[in-house]
């Protein structure tokens, strides 16, 4: 039997896992991926779109970072939409419907190219462990792969059961088995589990909808892409239908609720409240008469379709006949049933910033196996476990994400401090600092980053470089002299002459003043390129704002400088409740901005923690 | 009582509560919030009937209430607008410009109420001051004495003998009141005199309110403003005493004292709430961001990340009040409104 051993083992091929290996190999360390089967790889389980808002943020920092999702759904992209196009900067976020087997190719290409990078097909049935620590993964066939750091992305595997109304099969996704004896290896380390529930639509055949009597939503005019290496679509792009359900659909839901998994009581997880199905819109919002569905097409070259906004757990003759009283889907005909997945997953809160099981070293875990959903999600997780898991590999300190510096950052602090009572969404208001955390600027915000790590590829580090010189220059030319307001207003802006000196970057803040008006003060910004004068534009629009929230920034910093040791007595600090006492037992902060951010916390809570932090604890006089 | 704690202390499990510890305990437990222990205080420290129920409305969480109520409406607010950002792509309300408009000129005008309400407050906290002015020699060291039914001062038929100001502090009518007498207002060469009554000018101006006695001399003057009072001295030397009073026999002191408790009461109705600085800075804090947030509105969709960013700190002030809000508040409140998801 011939075994393996690698610094770092993957265990699932799915957007986590894949990123993980990736960003473990970039970093100069060997890495297997072992997965189910090959074809398995970057499969899209889930609706055919990657992105949207504070998703597409995701992206595009996994993408400064070198990642591969933001490329590959650039190369399988179908239709480009930059949502919320008309507001302003820091909340448009790109989003793109892809093509399911352009997609799935360009993420095999990503993997099989990239070195130090193994593909192992197989399933995974049990960890090897010793003295309580991971120390890699035994395969059906026996082999085993021994690891420095194993890394598990199984998704929805931990007893993951299907409903197709009252019909339960075992498995993460359709056609996939569930992986019962690595789930019992996870029993045994004792984690803190919850159950959570998910749903799919049906699968309809585009052939047998009618498209001509349906309004079409067409991608934009310049489609804005993920990646900053990126600079066009490559596929054919097409537009997405729309059409909306209606009384006599929901009188057809609502006459069926009993058959549903969900309403008829055979699921007990939490679904996300971001994702209803349809049985929870018709229930809950028993008033809207029509509900809106994009009919998503699943790739240029495939006719099926993905009726998005209308997924659900009855049964499949139920499936039909609503769908059928939808106007465009009379003749439609389902390819897949719609079903609900029910799964456990393990509370964040066991993990630390790195994605290790606290309890368990050698073990790290990410995607929707810590309570998250979506691709982007799993993606950015698998990115900071791959990360990390070379890093310690390499006997570095662990490198970690801030709140104050990206989404990631908010995502991972979101998860191992607070958990998840629903599947977790990425959202632009989980950002305090969305203002300066933008799409537009991951590349300033991360590159470096990713450069100093060591993650970042050449190709990346030259466009890279090069931009921020032009970027820097043009900063300079906007910023290097100021004027008075009778120059500003002599050049053709209107200011107030309130006797403040401004620089071209002060003028470009005001609504109202674009780039090509400074030409007239400042004439060097003809030089200026577009993409450096829209960036800047940006920048301009919230430097005031932005200057504002760094103290904030700095104060998050210093709290998260204050750590919070693993063996911290929480029960002895005297004065906290009971109740917060257990609460900051369970989530084991790891410094104080985390703690700040448990339920329940309290100024005074918070002031009492940082005095036991500061100093010995204070013994009791009698 | 005294043997029975003895007995008590000698127990290795029990020690006597320190002072406000209880208190501490119940802030730190969330029983109580910073405002109503603050109430608490004051009710402790409270001298007047005025300073007691006003103290028991903060403590009872009058404050916290009005503040809470606030919260919820603009976590109403950044929900609708938050959707609009996060859910662009679903079926959120088309415009939610004019709800969040309602809702932010709405709040902001009840958050300015009470804290233009914080400096009565404060005075019924801290005493409001009265001056007592006039020309030298009127009798208004006599006047403070008999108000105070002490010789706080010292009096002579000298005029000028008061050239300091002294202060009296006492319960007037229910309200804590300090009374101050000043230096006769007049033009002169002395120069000690001369200090006295510029600092006499000086605090009368400031106070809450003036008691004229006569008329004031021109030259140096102390505006009559609304609200103040004018009574005419020495009323002992004349015929026609009504609207005059005398500190010499008491003649008119018990209606002046009325007129003051009068006028004071009166101001009191607009009294609210808030008591402290600190309310009004976290009150100002917000309001103001809530203007800021108003015209982020009014400047439609595009405006609407720096609207998100203002009303956040609006929240944020009104987090000094109470406890902490949090993204969860705001995404469930999006969530139990709108119909999102696809």
């Amino acid at each position: 039997m011939k075994h393996l051993s690698v610094d770092v083992v993957v265990v699932g091929g799915g957007h986590a896992g894949v990123e993980a290996a990736h960003a473990a190999a970039r970093m100069g360390v060997s890495v297997a991926l072992v997965t189910l089967e090959r074809s398995g790889i970057g499969v899209m389980s889930c609706n055919p779109a990657i992105g949207g808002l504070g998703k597409g943020h995701l992206v595009r920092e996994i993408d400064a970072l070198d990642g591969v999702m933001g490329r590959a759904a650039d190369r399988a992209g179908i239709q480009f939409r930059l949502l919320n196009r008309r507001k302003g900067p820091a909340v448009q976020g790109p989003r793109a419907q892809a093509d399911r087997g352009l997609y799935k190719a360009a993420i095999l290409s990503e993997v099989e190219s990239c070195p130090n990078l193994e593909i192992i097909a197989g399933e995974v049935v049990d960890l090897l462990v010793e003295d309580a620590t991971v120390l890699g993964v035994r395969l059906s066939d026996g082999r085993e792969v021994h690891a420095g750091k194993t890394i598990l992305t199984t998704g929805t595997f931990l007893r993951g059961v299907l409903h197709i109304g009252d019909r339960t099969i075992q498995g993460g996704r359709m056609g996939n088995r569930a992986s019962v004896r690595l789930a019992e290896r996870m029993d045994s380390f004792g984690l803190p589990m919850g159950r959570l529930k998910t749903g799919t639509p049906p699968r309809l055949d585009g052939r047998t909808i009618d498209w001509s009597i349906l309004e079409t939503q067409p991608g934009d005019d310049d489609p804005v892409l993920f990646s900053f290496l990126s600079d066009g679509p490559t596929a054919r792009q097409v537009a997405c239908g729309i059409t909306h359900t209606n009384r006599t659909t929901h009188d057809i839901i609502r006459n069926n609720l009993h058959r549903s998994a969900m309403y008829g009581g055979h699921i007990d997880g939490v679904g996300p409240r971001y994702c209803p199905s349809i049985e929870d819109k018709v229930v809950r919002f028993a008033d809207k008469a029509s509900h809106q569905i994009f009919l998503e097409p699943e790739g240029v070259e495939d006719d099926t379709v993905y009726p998005n906004g209308i997924s659900t757990s009855l049964p499949e003759d139920i499936q039909s006949d609503y769908v059928r009283s939808i106007a465009g889907l009379e003749e439609a005909v389902i390819l897949q049933p719609g079903y609900a997945v029910e799964y456990d997953y393990v509370d964040p809160r066991s993990l630390t910033p790195s994605l290790e099981v606290r309890s368990v070293p050698g073990l790290l875990l990410a995607g929707q196996i810590n309570g998250t959903t979506g691709y982007e999600e799993a993606a950015a997780q698998g990115l900071v476990a791959g990360l990390n898991a070379a890093m310690a590999v390499q006997g570095r300190e662990p490198c970690l994400f801030s709140r104050a510096d990206s989404y990631v950052g908010v995502m991972i602090d979101d998860l191992v401090s607070r958990g998840v009572s629903e599947p977790y969404r990425m959202f632009t208001s989980r950002a305090e600092f969305r203002l300066s955390l933008r799409a537009d600027n991951a590349d300033q915000r991360l590159t470096p980053l990713g450069l100093q790590l060591g993650c970042v590829g050449d190709r990346r580090k030259d466009r890279f470089l090069d931009k921020s010189t032009r970027l820097e220059h043009a900063r300079k030319v906007v910023t290097a002299e100021q004027f008075t307001p009778k120059q500003v207003n002599e050049a053709g802006i209107a200011v107030n002459q309130d006797g403040q000196r401004r620089t071209g970057m002060d003028l470009l803040a005001f609504p109202d003043v674009s780039f090509a008006d400074l030409e007239a003060l400042i004439p060097e910004v003809g030089e200026v390129d577009l993409e450096m004068r829209r960036q800047l534009s940006r920048d301009a629009t919230y430097a005031h704002y932005i200057e504002r929230q760094k103290r904030d920034m700095e104060q998050l910093k210093r709290d998260e400088e204050h750590v919070i040791p693993d063996d911290f007595a929480f029960h002895a600090v005297e004065g906290l409740s009971n109740e917060l006492k257990e609460k900051l037992a369970k989530s084991s902060p790891a410094n104080l901005a985390q703690a700040a951010r448990i339920e329940g916390m309290t100024p005074s809570a918070l002031a009492l923690l940082l005095t036991h932090l500061r100093k010995p604890r204070r013994v009791r006089s009698a | 009582m005294a043997a029975i704690l003895r007995e008590l202390g000698t127990l290795s499990e029990l020690r006597g509560a320190e002072a406000g510890e209880f208190t501490l305990r119940a802030l730190q437990n969330g029983k109580l919030d910073l405002s109503q222990v603050e109430g608490l205080a004051d009710l402790i420290d409270a001298e007047t009937d005025e300073q007691r129920r006003q103290a028991f409305r903060v403590f009872s969480g009058e404050l916290s209430e009005r503040a809470d109520a606030w919260r919820v409406q603009l976590i109403r607010a950044v929900a609708l607008v938050e959707a609009s950002l996060d859910f662009a792509d679903e079926e959120v309300p088309e415009d939610v410009g004019p709800e969040v408009s309602g809702i932010l000129a709405r709040v902001r005008g009840e958050i300015s109420e009470v804290a233009e309400g914080v400096g009565i407050a404060e005075r019924v906290r801290d005493g409001f001051v009265v001056a007592i002015v006039g020309a030298p020699n009127v009798g208004k060291s006599t006047l403070l004495n008999a108000l105070a039914g002490r010789d706080a001062a010292i009096t002579s038929e000298r005029a000028g003998t008061t050239r300091d100001v002294i202060e009296v502090r006492m319960d007037l009518a229910g309200l804590p009141v300090t009374l101050l007498d000043t230096a006769g207002l007049r033009e002169t060469e002395d120069e000690i005199e001369r200090m006295g009554v510029d600092l006499a000018v000086r605090r009368a101006r400031s106070a809450d309110m003036r008691v004229f006695l006569g008329d004031v001399g021109s030259g140096v003057s102390v505006e009559l403003r609304p609200g103040d009072i004018r009574v005419r001295p020495k009323a002992d030397l004349l015929d026609d005493v009504s609207g005059a009073v005398s500190g010499k026999t008491g003649e008119g002191v018990g209606a002046l004292v009325d007129r003051i408790g009068a006028e004071l009461s009166s101001r009191l109705t607009r009294s609210g709430v808030a008591t402290r600085a600190r309310h009004k800075s976290a009150l100002d804090r917000a309001a103001g961001s809530l203007r800021a947030a108003e015209k982020s509105v009014e400047d439609g969709e595009v405006g609407y990340d720096l609207a998100a960013e203002h009303l956040r700190d609006s929240l944020r002030a009104l987090e000094i009040l109470l406890g902490r809000m949090d993204v969860e508040a705001v995404l469930g409140e999006i969530f139990s409104s709108f119909c999102i998801g696809k």
